[in-house]
């Protein structure tokens, strides 16, 4: 059951992406921007920490899960060393994803060559 | 010559001599593949950047017009360039290797019009003995430098268009022809405050309609005596839209085709609304119009090419795109009404007895001051001209 809600709930997340590409003239990047801050909003609102527990990666995988990473990071560093934490709290939880993308854009550019998109 | 309004139309109309098409791999797979004189499907072309690879495509296109017209790169008295490239290097880049006076041209997909009307004036003014019109496009380099880069997996919105990856080169002469260069409208700038970059054609709809207007009104013409009236590189969406404003404005077109829309299969080639870029007037003139003009299978077209006038800059800053469209009137044949006309102007000179309308009528065709004669037409020929 768990992998039906979360197939459905990150599917669904999805939906929302693909209509707004569809349906408005907004860019994908500015799709991507939106998804993170609607997170982070989300999540500081406390409304994203039930879906997470709720639909597991269906909910934290989607960009929209790294918006709440990011917020969830902030709010722990900050309870846990002070107002400090707002600055070092995003990263310090976001770091493993960040690097992994890092990472993999390196070495794309790395093997990878522009082409004609025929 | 005679010009009223926008419309220049020339007593001696100048004559395309040559003309050349050279299309990338995506044109190889289009209805046109046949027409083109070159195709080269390596859309680097062997170089190491996709702007070389475009002044490889300008430059083969400007030897193989030389190479059908049998000249030689010096019998060019100028040669008129453009692209979409930022300073139009493309163009300059390719000159380099061409030891002929050279000018570029910024009117974005209209330069192909634009740089023919102006080989055809100087060359009918009797500026010049040869002139060579040029443009070029290719799709890599307009994707990264006006959209996104190539890499980058954003999806193409419906309404976006496919720049053509090609050129197009035609050399005018007066000696040349058919086809024939019969009179030009240069376009005025429109702007209907279009801001989407990936909607093009209806940001130069409005300027297309505005020329096409004024030559109707300049010459007093009327649409059905020309084969097809042919615009750049509208798409789907542009061409739709330019049916409509020139139908609200009471001219409504039955014989309309657009470049863009001939150089693909939307079908097949997943092009969305079509082709643009300045190659693509320019290939699909120089493959598909010239040569049925030659072959007599078209009589009379107007040519229009239309350009998008933004940069990359006023794009992000949010600015709208302003469009232009030039027009060129060609034909197969030489007018029966020009020779009436300058029979009527030789026999007001002689009345009004002025020197200068005299030398002006001693350069007419058949005259016996003429130096270097156009072949003679036959006298059928003439008779079924417009």
């Amino acid at each position: 059951m768990n992998f039906v809600w979360a197939f459905l709930v990150g599917g669904a997340i999805c939906v929302i992406g693909q209509l707004l590409i569809d349906l408005t003239k907004l860019t994908p990047a500015r799709i991507l921007v939106t998804y993170v801050v609607a997170g982070v909003v989300l999540s500081a609102l406390g409304w994203y920490d039930p879906l997470a527990e709720f639909a597991g990666a269906g909910a934290t995988v989607p960009l929209i899960g790294f918006g709440h990473l990011l917020a969830q990071g902030v709010m722990d560093s900050v309870a846990e060393s002070g107002l400090l934490g707002a600055l070092t709290g995003g990263f310090t939880a976001a770091a493993g994803g960040v690097t992994a993308s890092l990472t993999a854009g390196f070495l794309a550019a790395l093997l990878g060559q522009s082409r004609d998109q025929n | 010559m005679q010009k009223k309004g926008d419309t220049i139309r020339f007593a001696q109309p100048p004559g395309i001599v040559s003309y050349a098409a050279v299309g990338g791999k995506k044109e190889a797979e289009g209805p046109l593949a046949d027409a083109f004189d070159l195709l080269v499907t390596d859309s680097r072309c062997g170089e190491k950047t996709w702007e070389k690879a475009e002044s490889d495509f300008a430059r083969y296109g400007l030897e193989t017009a030389l190479k059908k017209a049998r000249l030689q790169p010096d019998a060019l008295d100028a040669v008129f360039a453009g692209d979409l490239q930022c300073q139009c290097t493309a163009s300059a880049y390719t000159m380099r290797g061409f030891d002929v006076p050279y000018l570029g041209l910024y009117g974005a997909c209209s330069t192909m019009a634009e740089g023919l009307a102006l080989a055809s004036c100087l060359v009918a003014g009797g500026m010049m003995r040869h002139a060579a019109a040029m443009s070029s496009s290719h799709f890599c380099a307009a994707e990264r430098q006006f959209r996104t880069p190539l890499d980058y997996g954003g999806k193409r919105t419906p309404t976006a268009q496919w720049t053509v990856t090609g050129a197009g080169c035609a050399i005018v002469s007066p000696d040349g022809g058919p086809p024939y260069v019969r009179g030009v409208t240069f376009g005025r700038v429109r702007d209907y405050e279009i801001t989407d970059i990936n909607n093009m054609g209806a940001a130069m709809a409005p300027a297309a309609c505005e020329t096409i207007l004024r030559y109707f009104e300049d010459t007093s013409e009327a649409p059905e005596a020309f084969d097809a009236i042919y615009t750049g590189d509208l798409g789907l969406v542009g061409s739709k839209l330019l049916l409509q404003l020139l139908e609200q404005a009471g001219l409504p077109l039955q014989n309309h085709k657009d470049c863009g829309l001939i150089v693909y299969d939307r079908e097949t080639q997943n092009v969305q609304a079509g082709g643009s870029g300045a190659g693509c007037s320019a290939a699909v003139l120089c493959c598909h119009v010239l040569p049925a003009l030659r072959a007599g299978q078209l009589k009379r077209v107007l040519f229009l090419s239309t350009g998008a006038l933004m940069s990359q800059t006023t794009f992000l800053q949010g600015e709208s795109i302003p469009g232009i469209a030039h027009l060129v009137e060609l034909s197969a044949t030489l007018p029966e009404q020009n020779e009436k006309a300058a029979r009527q102007t030789d026999a007001a000179a002689q009345a009004a007895g002025s020197p200068k309308r005299q030398k002006h009528a001693a350069g007419r065709p058949g005259a016996a001051a003429e130096p270097g004669p156009r072949p003679q037409k036959q006298p059928g020929k003439e008779g079924a001209a417009q």
